[in-house]
């Protein structure tokens, strides 16, 4: 029996971000395309979030873990760049796990106005425009007194 | 070998990113406050990323079994066509800026054209790298103004960088035969074009820096070319040094 497109999703659903070990690579979607052909062979397609990301090495080496695991040995993993990565790819699903994780996610109607993930407040204040990895910035709150990622748009 | 101009063409970049990567990498540990430390190796990786994609497509239109380590690795001085400008030494923090700022008002509107370019890997990584970019020059061009228009130590400081590295602006908008077959062939982009755009955001930028604009037009040139000048030497042996002392790691 030939394994389907949503076996395989299933199985990767396990595979998260390594640095943010909530959000899976589909709710953040890097995790472009689960491709099985009729020979049961499968592709999945990612795309790297930052060119220098040093996760996505990880990230494939997860991958396939995780399908060998299943006792999935016949497949490929391809990535592409284009359509370039965009945080407008990530999932509200994948947002709402940034935002519980302590990870204000981003906010593209207005970056100036980012809401603490700790208290909620709007009073909030952007320290610097790079954070602890590439994807993020770090802001503070002026009412709880937190400082804090925010998951910056790209 | 596919195309030779098409190589040439790719390496020019990606040297600029890999060179200019590695300078920037050698503030880590050493920024004026941790936040601009980690801007700086922040936007290293992104440029070390971006030399990546570019060397790996190079050395498949190389077709001798090379890879992306062969080229960032095991070529010398002269086989490199970065610009002068990406290998000047660091200086004081307003001159890593203001060097900054010079090469990412061109990467910002390079990329911006070669996303139109008639090879679709080419257009792909721009696109990728555009993004990147555009984030690196907000940084740049805040710091320039932030410390043109701060106090008089910041700006007297970042005013004589201004002037040490203006001779160094226009090489990278300079076109040789490389660029000139590429844009012909459609692959590559027009300097011409990228050249009025970046000097008109320069310009903007050092107004509201309260900057002044040194007269002279000279350019140094060579770097295109692989006429460096000494310190790529001694940033290659800190590059290089690994690859060459235990042949055959990988990224
Ligand atoms: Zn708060």
């Amino acid at each position: 029996m030939v394994i389907s497109k949503s076996q395989i999703e299933e199985i990767l659903d396990e595979v998260k971000d390594p640095e943010i070990p909530v959000i899976s690579i589909a709710d953040l979607g890097i995790l472009r395309d689960v491709k099985v052909n009729d020979d049961g062979f499968v592709e999945v397609v990612i795309t790297p979030t930052y060119t220098g990301c040093p996760a996505m090495m990880e990230i494939e080496r997860d991958i396939n873990n995780a399908l060998k695991k299943e006792g999935i040995n016949d497949f490929k993993i391809t990535t592409v760049l284009s359509p370039a990565w965009s945080t407008d790819l990530m999932t509200e699903e994948g947002k709402a796990r940034l935002k519980e994780y302590g990870i204000a996610p981003p906010n593209p109607s207005n970056e100036e106005d980012i809401e603490c993930p700790n208290c909620g407040s709007y009073n909030t204040k952007l320290v610097s425009q790079f954070g602890s990895t590439a994807c993020k910035s770090l802001f503070k709150c002026n009412d709880c007194l937190e400082p804090f990622d925010y998951f910056k748009c790209h | 070998m596919q195309d030779q101009n098409k190589f040439n063409y790719i390496i020019q970049q990606a040297d600029n990113c890999l060179i200019l990567g590695q300078r920037l990498a050698e503030w880590c540990g050493h920024g004026p406050v941790l936040e601009q430390d980690i801007a700086m190796t922040n936007i290293s990786l992104d440029l070390i990323g971006q030399a990546r994609l570019l060397y790996q497509y190079a050395s498949e239109i190389q077709e001798e079994g090379k890879t992306e380590d062969d080229l960032a690795y095991l070529r010398d001085a002269w086989d490199f066509k970065n610009v002068l400008l990406v290998e000047q030494p660091n200086g004081d923090f307003g001159k890593t800026i203001f060097r900054q700022f010079l090469y990412d008002t061109f990467s910002c509107f390079f990329y911006e054209e070669l996303m139109k370019s008639t090879d679709e890997r080419l257009a792909s990584i721009a696109a990728k790298s555009h993004k990147e970019t555009l984030y690196h020059m907000k940084w740049s061009g805040d710091w320039v103004i932030r410390l043109g228009d701060g106090t008089e130590e910041s700006h007297n400081r970042i005013q004589q960088s201004v002037n040490e590295l203006w001779s160094y602006k226009d090489e990278i908008i300079s076109i040789n035969s490389v660029d000139q077959e590429a844009e012909k062939a459609g692959y590559g982009v027009s300097l011409e074009l990228i050249k009025n755009k970046r000097n008109e955001k320069i310009k903007a930028v050092l107004e509201e820096a309260t900057l002044s604009t040194p007269e002279s037009d000279y350019a140094h040139k060579g770097g295109k070319e692989g006429t460096h000048s000494e310190y790529l030497g001694y940033i290659l042996a800190d590059l290089q040094f690994l690859q060459r002392a235990y042949p055959g790691n990988q990224w």
